[in-house]
């Protein structure tokens, strides 16, 4: 007995939803980096989910990818948040409005 | 029977490690809850045989990218004083309406459409997506060699803006 691939894309799609309203409602810029890593996964599973259900191993391919370039954008975007910090002492995105014109 | 009671396990663990992520005061709980969510979804790949892709879920994420995020929560401190007021108007109910515009689609889905848009598996061990290593380096060393090679290219590239990022400040102060 399995579970078929729908449920867990509806899984996915729950984690996914989390995510986009964490990144949404939250101001902690480091709670909002990891409401993006919550959404990169749900699109993970639904791809690996998918390429079981088709029968194709190139949907776990395309999650390795996927790994890799979520590691180098962790590097670079906590890198980024550090930076700001020793800047403005702050974490939160309401505080940064350097970029305004 | 393995797989429908592993899943429900999982998807609980998951969903309650999500909602940990969003919901915590404490980035340090947050941190936890997705590192709850990491190890459960690990384990559902493992379920739908995909061992080198939980595998390296374990290493990369719940390993390296966790501990990283755990270095810069103590680097930046514990702030704990996030406002939850709302500096841009209409926001809060646009959030809402989408959250419930997406459930809503999800709920017609499971109930008019009963997830058959993606052709359902078969019930037997399918060969082709047993994701051992042999198996997935395959097409990775193959059809993908051009895509392989950007991402190494692009973890250098990250490796010296992250460097580059951290050596600015100390030059000019």
């Amino acid at each position: 007995m399995i579970v078929e691939a729908g449920w867990y894309m509806a899984l996915a799609g729950a984690l996914f939803l989390i995510g986009a309203l964490g990144l949404l409602l939250r101001r902690n810029a480091l709670v909002m980096f990891m409401c993006i890593e919550l959404m990169l996964n749900a699109v993970n599973l639904t791809l690996v989910s998918a390429g079981r259900a088709l029968n194709d191993i190139n949907g776990q391919v395309a999650v390795f990818f996927i790994l890799v370039v979520a590691a180098a954008e962790v590097v670079v975007g906590l890198a980024i948040i550090v930076a700001i910090f020793r800047l403005r002492a702050t974490a939160s995105v309401d505080e940064l409005s350097e970029l305004r014109g | 029977m393995v797989e429908p009671i592993l899943f429900v396990v999982m998807a609980i663990g998951a969903l309650a490690g999500a909602v940990t992520v969003v919901a915590a005061r404490n980035p340090v709980y947050s941190a936890m809850g997705l590192l709850g969510t990491l190890f459960s979804v690990a384990v559902l790949y493992v379920l739908q045989l995909a061992h080198l892709v939980a595998a390296v879920q374990v290493i990369v994420y719940a390993g390296a990218v966790m501990t990283l995020f755990l270095f810069v929560i103590m680097l930046i401190g514990v702030d704990q004083s996030e406002t939850r007021d709302e500096r841009l108007p209409y926001q809060r109910a646009f959030v809402g309406g989408l959250a419930g515009l997406i459930v809503l689609f999800a709920g017609a889905l499971t109930i008019f459409g009963n997830f058959d848009w993606v052709p359902a598996a078969t019930g037997t061990i399918p060969e082709a997506t047993n994701g051992t290593i042999q198996a997935v380096a395959q097409p990775m060393f193959t059809d993908w060699v051009l895509a392989f090679e950007a991402t190494a290219l692009l973890l250098t590239i990250a490796a010296a803006g992250a460097i580059a990022l951290a050596h600015h400040r100390r030059r000019r102060a």
